[in-house]
């Protein structure tokens, strides 16, 4: 029993993690239409960049928000500038493909210009684990699950609660509407880019002292977060935190009692099993498809 | 008509067209007797990716779908002929065994997929193909698991052994020509004409009583049967086969070449599987550099010229018209 609870709860913050990812993932496709393919690297390179900041001689934190700063620029601002705008009007495909091809860039030019080998991550969170009960569970996972929380939290209050959160709502549900009421909606376009850049830096401060930094890191948890999002209910954004929560505890379930070696392969046969039986996705609306 | 039905060649004459091909294959078919073996193995790989993203460019190009699974159904192919020949079972029966294998999988994978919306199909073939390759290195008893496979023999025709190279450099081209032969007719073909009219407008297309679901579905499972006959080619090219060259990225790099080299043009894939097969080799001395500068090309390109390197002439012919 102590181990089964154990399996889920380092299950549920493997998951939250995933689902940082979707997050991000699904926030984009609600305000822009993008799917991107490039999310894995999203969260590989704040990795790199905050190795960077602390080989320069900055403590993790300081690393850390510095390493906001330039993702916020690099894949919030610039991605949208540069690839996304460009391309938003041509179509879903033509994004798909570049930012396919975004991804092999950004993961090639990191195995080229630093190397192929894993590097290893300092922990945010203390060594060690919390015994209650005869269940023990790690201080990381603990940490990882209150920091994915209150992200989430905040987010979810931004959203609901703050006129701009809700101008960036009324953008993603009917965007000729939001602008006839005066929302400038090139800026709140901006807003979830830029969101969705944070949270990859999140994501990568949690991910990667167990992931370890290495420049195809990207390609599972880019994976997973697609996964999740759709499991969860593409439109949603509750949807992609139950996606990803439901895959991280999945996960470990599989891989503890049926076989480790299939653990990256359950994402898979969920998302099959979800778009057989329930397409919209678990939490998600049936969208009308327009003419 | 549209500037795309007049094809790479501009407004030449089909004869001349014919002539311009016919030149083309056989220069390529002689190329191999001037190069050393590795030149020779480089140009019958070419052949075996030819047959491969053909496929693709089937369902990406005539379609519209987005597939990332095409070295999955290569690896089943390959997996299929290697085991099947490996217990004795000849070349010649295991083409349509991997064949038919590939297309059933290809109809089961794509239904829910392409039922729900049809980008669905990228996801599931991708997370497809992450887990036949945990198949094919895990599942040591059947597929060897990382060691592999190896002493696949190679077929003989009619009593002429294809063991050496260049024989069976010429057997693969006369096969990737057949393939390229039956997807050309399949194209021209009334069910092949509803792909363009799929492709150009879905919307119309379904008004005008073609079943989309059905033909898409059809021309996915096509293009994978393409990659599976590729497969069984491959496993005899190689002699020994293990999960690596079946990974996912091999899809990904498969449809960024179809869409570089021109999805739904026809020698698209040509210029395609060019620019991922053999220019990696003529430009060594770039190392993983290559595959970064060619990941942000495909960014530009999609900007500036989506209709991929064969929609160049067209472009150009465009501008010279509107002056």
């Amino acid at each position: 029993m102590g181990d089964f609870v154990q399996l889920i709860v380092s299950g549920t913050a493997a998951g939250a993690i995933y689902a940082l990812a979707a997050l991000g993932f699904t926030l984009l496709w609600q305000a822009s239409g993008t799917i991107n393919f490039a999310q894995g690297e999203f969260v590989m390179l704040p990795a790199f960049s905050i190795l960077f900041f602390i080989g320069m001689g900055a403590p993790l934190w300081i690393a850390f928000l510095l390493a906001c700063l330039v993702i916020m620029a690099l894949l919030g601002v610039g991605f949208k500038k540069i690839v996304v705008d460009p391309l938003i009007r041509h179509g879903v495909i033509p994004l798909v493909i570049a930012t396919l091809g975004l991804s092999i860039g950004i993961k090639q030019t990191v195995k080229a210009g630093i190397d192929a080998q894993p590097h290893s991550f300092p922990s945010p969170f203390p060594e060690g684990q919390l015994d209650l009960a005869g269940v023990s569970v790690s201080y990381s996972d603990i940490g990882t699950l209150v920091l994915a929380g209150l992200i989430v939290l905040g987010l979810q209050a931004f959203l609901n609660r703050t006129v701009t959160g809700r101008a960036m709502q009324a953008c993603a549900q009917n965007t000729d509407a939001a602008r006839v009421l005066g929302i400038d909606v090139k800026r709140m376009v901006l807003y979830v880019f830029l969101i969705n850049a944070l949270l990859a830096v999140v994501a990568a401060l949690l991910v990667t002292p167990s992931y370890l930094a290495k420049f195809d890191m990207g390609d599972s948890i880019g994976q997973k977060a697609f996964f999740a999002a759709i499991i969860g209910g593409f439109n949603q954004t509750r949807g992609a935190l139950l996606g990803g929560v439901l895959i991280g505890v999945l996960e470990n379930v599989v891989g503890f009692y049926v076989s480790p070696a299939y653990k990256e392969g359950v994402a898979l046969v969920v998302f099959l099993l979800v778009i057989l039986f329930r397409p919209e996705g678990l939490l998600g609306k049936v969208e009308e498809r327009k003419v | 008509m549209s500037a795309r039905a007049q094809g790479p060649f501009g407004s030449a004459s089909v004869a001349v067209r014919m002539v311009a091909l016919a030149v083309g294959v056989v220069a390529f078919a002689v190329l191999p007797l001037f190069l050393k073996s590795y030149g020779v193995y480089l140009c019958t790989l070419f052949c075996v990716y030819l047959m491969a993203t053909f496929g693709l460019n089937l369902t990406v190009g005539y379609a519209g779908q987005m597939s990332l699974g095409q070295a999955a159904f290569l690896g089943i192919g390959a997996y299929i002929a290697a085991i099947g020949m490996k217990a004795g079972l000849p070349f010649y029966a295991m083409l349509p065994v991997s064949a038919i294998a590939c297309f059933g999988i290809g109809l089961m994978l794509g239904f829910p997929a392409l039922r729900v919306q049809h980008h669905y199909l990228a996801f599931a073939t991708l997370g497809f193909n992450v887990l036949v390759f945990l198949i094919m290195r895990n599942e040591e008893s059947i597929t060897g698991g990382t060691f592999g496979i190896s002493g696949i023999p190679r077929p003989g025709f009619f009593g002429l052994s294809l063991d050496g190279n260049l024989a069976y450099f010429w057997f693969t081209l006369v096969a990737t020509l057949v393939v390229m032969g039956l997807l050309g007719w399949l194209l021209r073909s009334p069910w092949g004409r509803a792909f363009a009219a799929l492709r150009d407008n879905p919307i119309r297309a379904e008004s005008l009583g073609i079943n989309i679901t059905a033909y898409t579905l059809f021309a996915f499972a096509i293009g994978a049967t393409c990659a599976g006959i590729a497969g069984v080619y491959f496993a005899s090219l190689v002699q020994f086969i293990e999960p690596a060259p079946f990974h996912f990225s091999t899809s990904l790099m498969m449809l960024l070449g179809v869409i570089v080299g021109g999805s739904g043009r026809f020698f698209g894939p040509v210029l395609g599987t060019v620019i991922i097969v053999l220019l990696p080799e003529w430009l060594r001395f770039m190392q993983n550099w290559y595959l970064a500068v060619f990941g942000f090309a495909v960014v530009a390109l999609m900007i500036w010229l989506p209709g991929g390197l064969l929609s160049i002439p067209d472009k150009l012919r465009l501008r010279r018209r509107a002056q």
